[in-house]
């Protein structure tokens, strides 16, 4: 599976890469902003996106309402600090297709990326 | 300052550190400052704007950011690298990012982080805002989290900061 991985942090990225290694996925691509995603996302053709909220450049919200206004149905899962309920309300409504709250554990972000995918596959 | 926001900022610090690098934090007792005290060498910045305005610094002696940075991003990291400074950024952008979710009834929008690097540096804090700086030990050691913050007067329902906060993304 091809898992892009969006946060303008080197150091999240990290993060979040060991723990796909860790489950398998070895298909994985990396964008610092919903800018570089944008442009990476139709030559890689993402099957899952872990997305950061605040970047510099173009945010996650805005490469969001972008990415789903192409009419692409890729799974999304939202790893950012935002934890306000209207903030979480907002993104779901932007098409997003689960939450994560950072700080997080490796377990924390497994269970979401399973949880995620497995409402896909019964969807 | 209402105590309010000092409790988010320590009950964020430790969820941050337990969490993403399994390190327990005590802390001094937090006190008030007239400007933005940043004794280390090492700081990370983040600007708050909506109904509280301000910084927040996240503030390290160059032995104890190297300890943390390590358990944090999982491998040693020079500090003249770009990495040894998005892994402080990072640190303060989550512990900003869960203390504002604590404020109560109040919208407030984070930046994107800055770090600074280098003895003796100092941070000039917004005008008219409450410095507090809440001394933090770890095992790798001492370090601060230093929030200078001013509410925005009638912020609730007021257009001015909807459009501050809406601006910040």
């Amino acid at each position: 599976m091809r898992v892009m991985i969006v946060d303008d942090s080197k150091t999240m990225r990290n993060i979040q890469r060991n723990v796909l290694t860790k489950l398998g996925y070895t298909e994985l691509e990396e964008a610092c902003d919903g800018q570089d995603a944008l442009s990476k996302a139709g030559a890689f053709k993402p099957e899952l996106i872990l997305l950061d909220w605040n970047m510099p450049n173009m945010d996650g919200l805005t490469f969001l309402k972008t990415y789903r206004g192409q009419g692409h149905a890729t799974p999304i899962i939202m790893v950012t600090t935002e934890s306000e309920k209207p903030r979480v309300v907002e993104a779901i409504k932007a098409g997003v297709n689960n939450y994560l709250v950072k700080p997080f554990t490796p377990d924390g972000l497994s269970g979401r990326i399973k949880e995620t995918l497995e409402k896909m596959a019964a969807a | 300052m209402d105590t309010s926001y000092v409790t988010a900022f320590i009950e964020a610090t430790q969820i941050v550190f337990d969490t993403m690098l399994r390190m327990p934090i005590t802390f001094g007792r937090p006190e008030v400052a007239e400007s933005l005290p940043t004794k280390f060498d090492i700081s990370g910045i983040i600007g708050l704007s909506g109904d509280v305005v301000g910084a927040v610094v996240l503030s390290f002696p160059k032995e104890t950011a190297e300890g943390v940075v390590t358990a944090f991003a999982g491998a040693p990291l020079s500090i003249d690298s770009d990495d040894f400074a998005d892994a402080i950024g990072e640190l303060a952008n989550m512990i900003s990012g869960n203390a504002k979710a604590k404020f109560p009834g109040r919208s407030v929008s984070i930046s994107c982080p800055s770090v600074v690097i280098g003895k003796n540096h100092r941070i000039h804090q917004p005008s008219d805002s409450t410095c507090v700086s809440i001394p933090c030990h770890s095992s790798c050691g001492e370090f601060a989290v230093e929030v200078c913050i001013r509410e925005v007067e009638s912020a609730v329902g007021s257009q001015s900061a909807s459009e501050t906060a809406s601006a910040a993304g």
